[in-house]
């Protein structure tokens, strides 16, 4: 079933801040294996010219995609989010995310297609913190298979 | 920024220490902790079969992630990555046995950018299978 149009240029309101705790980005980088000091010890990262440990590139989605979920559910949207698989992710820095950041979100849908029976919607979510200076956006393009594909 | 690597040591064609990232049943589940993507396509071979694939797979963002850490162990400062894009072309299929699977990353210097910034192309590769398409990321030298 192909996707409501009238659903492109949608934008949804700011996320409630989301707190980024080292603890947090510790957990993070043990998760994916990463030893750099740059996201546990606050001074090598205040070597590198930050205020505090920096999380690894890919964290922010954590972030925005929670925030997409609004969309991604939206029963009127009527995406069935049973088959969606993630095909395709782009993350644009102004600075990197750290530790203190208080970080909201507003995901705004960019476009919706429909491709050989597939749904194709692309998100993108502009991150900024607490001064509402940008620090990230993430586009993340969701694929909905159709029945018969699977 | 601090980059281990000058931007006037670098040309096209320059090539990344390569990297060998394996993944296993337990580092999967962690990563769905610690990202809070706990689909169950990624821990539960019932369900994986059951939506067509071929085992458990690992997260499209835990490779996005890894392939990226080839170019943070060059630069040393991960803050360096100013833009950073994959697609994901095929699943990383995670068996559970011992040795699970492995993850194995390259990446080139394509093109030198405004400001210090250079192009890099990431290639990875699992079980044969090329799993990330158009993975680039921009990053800034010293």
């Amino acid at each position: 079933m192909a996707l409501d149009q009238s659903f492109v240029g949608r934008s949804y309101p700011p996320t409630p801040p989301y707190e980024v705790g080292r603890e947090k980005i510790r957990e993070f980088a043990d998760a994916v294996g990463d030893a750099n000091p740059a996201y546990t010890d606050p001074e090598a990262a205040k070597a590198l010219g930050y205020d505090d440990v920096i999380a690894p590139p890919t964290f922010a989605f954590a972030i925005t995609y929670r925030a997409a979920g609004e969309a991604v559910r939206d029963p009127q949207l009527g995406l069935d989010y049973s088959r969606v698989v993630h095909g395709a992710q782009r993350f644009a820095y102004t600075r990197p995310v750290r530790a203190g950041d208080r970080l909201s979100v507003v995901s705004t849908i960019e476009s919706i297609k429909s491709m050989a029976g597939s749904d194709v919607l692309d998100i993108r979510g502009e991150v900024r913190d607490e001064s509402g200076d940008h620090v990230v956006t993430a586009w993340t393009k969701l694929v909905a298979r159709g029945a018969e594909e699977a | 920024m601090a980059a281990k690597i000058s931007f006037a040591d670098v040309e096209v064609g320059t090539e990344l220490p390569t990297g060998s990232f394996p993944v296993d049943r337990a580092v999967l589940v962690q990563y769905a902790g610690a990202s809070g993507d706990f689909n169950p396509i990624h821990w539960n071979e019932k369900f994986a079969r059951e939506v067509g694939l071929p085992d458990v797979i690992a997260h499209g963002m835990f490779t996005m992630a890894e392939a990226i850490r080839v170019v943070t162990d060059w630069t040393g400062d991960p803050g360096a990555v100013v833009d950073y894009s994959v697609r994901f072309t095929k699943p990383v299929v995670v068996p559970n046995d011992e040795k699970g699977a492995l993850i194995e990353v390259s990446g080139k210097v394509a093109a030198l950018l405004e400001e210090n910034t250079v192009r890099v192309d990431l290639t990875a590769v699992s079980d044969g299978n090329k799993v990330l398409g158009m993975a680039r990321a921009v990053v800034r030298l010293s």
